[in-house]
């Protein structure tokens, strides 16, 4: 065995295979991906155009789960992420930034939501926000 | 002055006016007068001894990650003078202005010595040393070559000197924020700062910030791409891991802070309202979001001290890190940690109980990770075979300094505490505790370890150690009294005293002060000293420490190439390995090495950056529109090149090698 | 000499004397897969910031009276159609057809000004009806996040015209490939912020 089977052996990021896992896309994947989102972007304006749920709340609720659907539809058909892509790197700095993400925005809207209720003038009792 | 007429901006020169030259203000003008002097002085001895064509052929176009690394240690050091200048001027007035004395400061001249003394010394001299390190020692310790991105490396160099060089004409041509460093709005609004502050402060920010952000991503690369073979994860250096998880904070949080500045200056430029007091904006947004990036930024700057620490403590107690994956998962778990405590930074504006105990009890479990790598280390040295050189002598103080700070940084976690303590200097005798305790100590440690590596001497012990003394002496004495002072209820930034009983704390602090100018002082002769000196102190093996990672394996300085053959690694200590089983340099069969080609678009882009920057600052719109085009320009154009690399001759590297070979068999003769 | 001469034996070996130089952009698509990350979280500060400052109208006009959902789908679907029209150029391109690239890639610059031509028209109108940025903290978020991704676009489309230029230079040598390559992860991505705009900016700001 030479010393460069033994590298290839152990690399754990080996050009090689960075190489072999480069993101491909197929003539049927892009097709996939655009027929869903059109579907996936035509349903929630429909929704919201013509009211057709009735409730502010489910549409809202609807619209919003539709969006992360459509996220990971573009994700996985036109960005063509997948766990094997940069030996799993690319999907981890993913999960890593959405992770930041929801923290960042979660974080802020709670934050914010009390510094504005306990600042508003008026809103003295600071007992009310817990 | 404070009041400068607010006249309309001329077509030619914006807002710059001939007033904008503090000619009126004697330290200023004193200031200049040495700057220009010196700066004459260097740049006389450069054209005297024809040194423009080496430096920029060798220095400032090299793609070299060792000579990058090199530029920014200089920029950091040459910075902290700056920023130690702020110090003791800030010291100085407050020593000074008691019974009725008004110091020897104007308000509006020390507004901006704080300001300014905070900014550089994060961004400008904690950030480059920081990023100097990883860049000279990563690749080597990874056994890579370079970089992933080379060009990009120096890139990001000088785009970090083009800031730099902003916040510095700031002395001498205008003005610089009055803010404090993270430029609180409604203050930093243009309601309340019109003047070029602000605005200084908001282009340097941002033009650095561009060098950090790609750096990051360069290092992030390179770690996960070019690790050498056998060289897994879990088999990583300390110091690799720790830069591994500062570089994944620096790309993932330096975005925030340039998203929130781009929103300030929004305010700022055309009028919006997001932190306006008016019109539904909200300031406290602005805190919100600039402490994002401002807590997982002093995990950027302490994480890499804590890897510096984890090599020195194993290399002189001669023995490998004690529990070296606790130290892995500890410094993993800090890094995403640090996204959960952003808010103890404003307990005290207003959030309810529920939002503060979060916060606060996320900031305690912070520290745990960290008590866990102080174990690590105190075991590492249990019943190891210490040798007290500088690197040594500099964890040992970090371990007792850092562990105060730690605990005075817990008890600011508990919000009721926090109330008595915010914004007091309290907090500011804390904060300094921990960076100079952790980072300075870390990165004293850091130069010390490894300037061999770099120059093929070691740096003179006498003048070191009287650096040392005088740094850990200094800093104990500068700051115990402002943890006295804060608990009397000072606050931070005050121009001005009216209780008399405070001043004796205040002369005691700044008499620490003195001393770490003394610290300084003897830092700088202990490198005039050993550069002098540098055929006594010479270390021809390549390893003066007896050390364990791979960059001692090769010589000092390392070839352009750092390693002829690439090791092969089975261990996590490889070198140590590698020394143990009698791994043998490869004499023959060199081959022809790849690498990339140096190029003068870095500093070229750097340049227009600045001018960038400058004319936005002065509303020289003509200016800015040129300078944006002529940036877009060069970069589309630098595109264009597609001839980036060429090859060493395998010749080449055989002489070179050969000369290192005769070299050690001449050590093992003598 | 070194025990790797002797590879029968079970000496370790401790220099690879056989090494291959990493291949040229070995590291670009990660890098660049990486800037989009924090690219993604200047997105998000921007999203983080309109959903805090989304209800300060400041007695200012609304999204209810502002926006006009048939234009917004318009310009969802412009941006659509560039996504797919990129993945044919990138298909295209893995089979070297060189010309048939560039026509794909000139099919998606002109649906990318289209999208920037409709959404400057959009900020025309609105700014001409008084809702200026400077009119509320939730028009300076709105324009400020939708300008943003407008910008990305823009320069995206700068970009797309350069490797243009360089693909009928050169052809589709590797290095033009890696460089479609990231282009073609630049644009997608900005597709998917764009998701984001149209559900969070447009759609629940007409519902509230």
């Amino acid at each position: 065995m030479s010393a460069h089977d033994t590298s290839a052996a152990h690399a754990p990021a080996d050009a090689h295979d960075a190489h072999g896992a480069e993101p491909h896309g197929s003539l049927r994947g892009y097709m996939i991906g655009f027929i869903l989102s059109v579907i996936l972007t035509a349903i929630p304006f429909w929704l919201v155009m013509t009211g057709a749920l009735g409730s502010t709340t489910a549409t809202a609720f609807a619209i919003m789960g539709l969006a992360v659907v459509q996220i990971v539809v573009h994700m996985v058909y036109f960005l063509h992420m997948n766990f094997r892509t940069e030996g799993g790197w690319s999907m981890l700095a993913l999960v890593f930034t959405l992770i930041l993400v929801v923290i960042m925005l979660a974080g802020s809207m709670w934050v914010m939501y009390h510094l504005n209720t306990n600042m508003m003038p008026g809103a003295h009792d600071m007992r009310q926000m817990l | 002055m404070t009041e400068q007429p607010t006249i309309a901006p001329s077509f030619l020169f914006g807002r710059f006016t001939l007033e904008a030259i503090p000619y009126h203000e004697p330290i200023l003008v004193a200031t200049f007068i040495a700057v220009a002097i010196g700066g004459i002085a260097v740049l006389g001895a450069i054209s005297y001894f024809r040194l423009w064509g080496y430096l920029w052929k060798e220095w400032f176009t090299s793609v070299d990650h060792k000579r990058i690394g090199i530029m920014y240690m200089v920029l950091g050091i040459i910075m902290l003078l700056r920023g130690f200048a702020d110090a003791i001027m800030m010291r100085l007035q407050q020593a000074l202005a008691f019974g009725g004395s008004e110091g020897y400061l104007p308000a509006h001249h020390y507004d901006q010595v704080f300001t300014a003394h905070g900014v550089i010394m994060i961004f400008f001299v904690a950030m480059p040393l920081v990023t100097g390190l990883m860049n000279y020692v990563v690749p080597l310790q990874i056994g890579a070559r370079d970089v992933s991105f080379p060009f990009l490396n120096n890139f990001s160099f000088w785009m970090t000197v083009s800031g730099a060089i902003l916040v510095m004409t700031s002395l001498f041509i205008g003005e610089f924020a009055q803010t404090g460093w993270l430029a609180y709005p409604p203050l930093s609004g243009i309601a309340y700062s019109p003047n070029v502050g602000v605005d200084y402060y908001i282009w340097a920010l941002q033009i650095a910030g561009v060098g950090t952000t790609l750096s990051g991503i360069n290092l992030i690369c390179t770690i996960v791409k070019m690790r050498c073979p056998g060289m897994t994860m879990m088999k990583m250096p300390v110091f690799t891991w720790t830069s591994l998880c500062t570089n994944v904070l620096i790309v993932a949080t330096f975005p925030i802070l340039t998203a929130t500045l781009a929103l300030l200056t929004a305010d700022r430029y055309l009028g919006t309202n997001f932190f306006t007091n008016d019109l539904g904006g909200n300031p406290m947004m602005y805190v919100n979001l600039i402490w994002i990036w401002g807590h997982p930024e002093v995990y950027i700057l302490i994480l890499p001290a804590f890897g510096i620490f984890s090599e020195v403590t194993s290399a002189f107690s001669g023995k490998r890190l004690f529990g070296y994956t606790s130290m892995v998962y500890a410094t993993v778990v800090i890094t995403i940690l640090s996204y959960l405590v952003w808010l103890h930074h404003f307990f005290t504006m207003g959030s309810g109980a529920s939002v503060n105990s979060f916060f606060g009890i996320t900031t305690m479990i912070i520290s745990i990770p960290t008590g866990a790598k102080m174990f690590n280390w105190l075991f590492t040295m249990y019943r190891g075979r210490i040798r007290f050189e500088l690197p040594m002598m500099y964890t040992i103080a970090f371990m007792l300094t850092f562990v105060i700070g730690g605990m005075t940084g817990v008890l600011l976690a508990v919000p009721p505490a926090d109330f008595v303590l915010h914004n007091s200097l309290f907090l500011i005798a804390h904060f300094h505790n921990v960076i100079i305790g952790g980072v300075v100590f870390g990165l004293f440690a850091g130069i010390a370890f490894w300037w061999p590596k770099a120059f093929g001497f070691r740096l003179d012990p006498f003048w070191g150690k009287m650096s040392f003394w005088f740094w850990v002496v200094g800093f104990y004495v500068a700051f115990m009294p402002l943890y006295v002072l804060g608990l009397m209820g000072v606050t931070r930034r005050l121009r001005v005293f009216d209780d008399p009983s405070l001043h004796i704390w205040f002369i005691i602090a700044a008499f620490g002060a003195f001393l770490i100018a003394l610290g300084i002082a003897s830092f700088l002769i202990q490198i005039a000293v050993s550069i002098k000196n540098r055929d006594k102190l010479r270390d021809t093996t390549g390893d003066p420490w007896d050390a364990r990672t791979l960059e001692w394996a090769t010589s000092s300085p390392p070839p352009d190439y750092n390693f002829a053959f690439t090791p092969v690694v089975h261990d996590l200590d490889a070198w140590w390995d590698m020394k143990h089983r009698g791994a043998a340099r490869p004499l023959t069969g060199f081959r022809p090495i790849h690498m990339p080609r140096n190029s003068g678009t870095g500093p070229i882009l750097a340049a227009i950056s600045f001018v960038l920057g400058f004319a936005l600052i002065w509303y020289i719109w003509w200016l800015a529109a040129l300078a944006f085009v002529a940036l877009l320009g060069t970069a589309i154009a630098h595109t264009f090149n597609y001839n980036r690399d060429f090859d060493i001759p395998a010749d080449v590297i055989a002489r070179t090698e050969e000369a290192r070979t005769k070299l050690l068999a001449a050590q093992v003769n003598a | 000499m070194s025990s790797a001469a002797t590879p029968a034996s079970d000496a370790p070996v401790f220099f690879d004397l056989n090494e291959h130089p990493h291949p040229e952009g070995h590291s670009t698509s990660l890098g660049f897969w990486i800037y989009l990350m924090s690219d993604c979280l200047i997105f998000a500060v921007l999203f983080a910031t309109f959903a805090v400052l989304s209800g300060s109208f400041a007695a200012g006009p609304g999204p209810r009276e502002l926006f006009e959902l048939p234009l917004v789908a318009l310009n969802t679907s412009m941006l659509l159609l560039s996504s797919i029209t990129y993945g044919f150029a990138m298909l295209t391109m893995e089979k070297d057809r060189v010309a048939a690239t560039q026509a794909w890639l000139a099919i998606t610059a002109l649906f990318g000004i289209a999208f920037l031509s409709i959404e400057l028209y959009e900020f025309h109108h609105l700014i001409a009806e008084g809702a200026t940025p400077q009119r509320s903290a939730f028009l300076s978020a709105f324009f400020v996040l939708v300008g943003t991704h407008g910008l990305h676009v823009t320069f995206g489309t700068i970009w797309l015209f350069t490797l243009m230029v360089q693909v009928k230079q050169r052809g589709l040598v590797p290095g033009n490939k890696r460089r479609l390559m990231c282009l073609s992860m630049f644009w997608h991505f900005l597709d998917v912020v764009w998701i984001g705009v149209f559900t969070f900016v447009y759609l629940m700001g007409v519902l509230r």
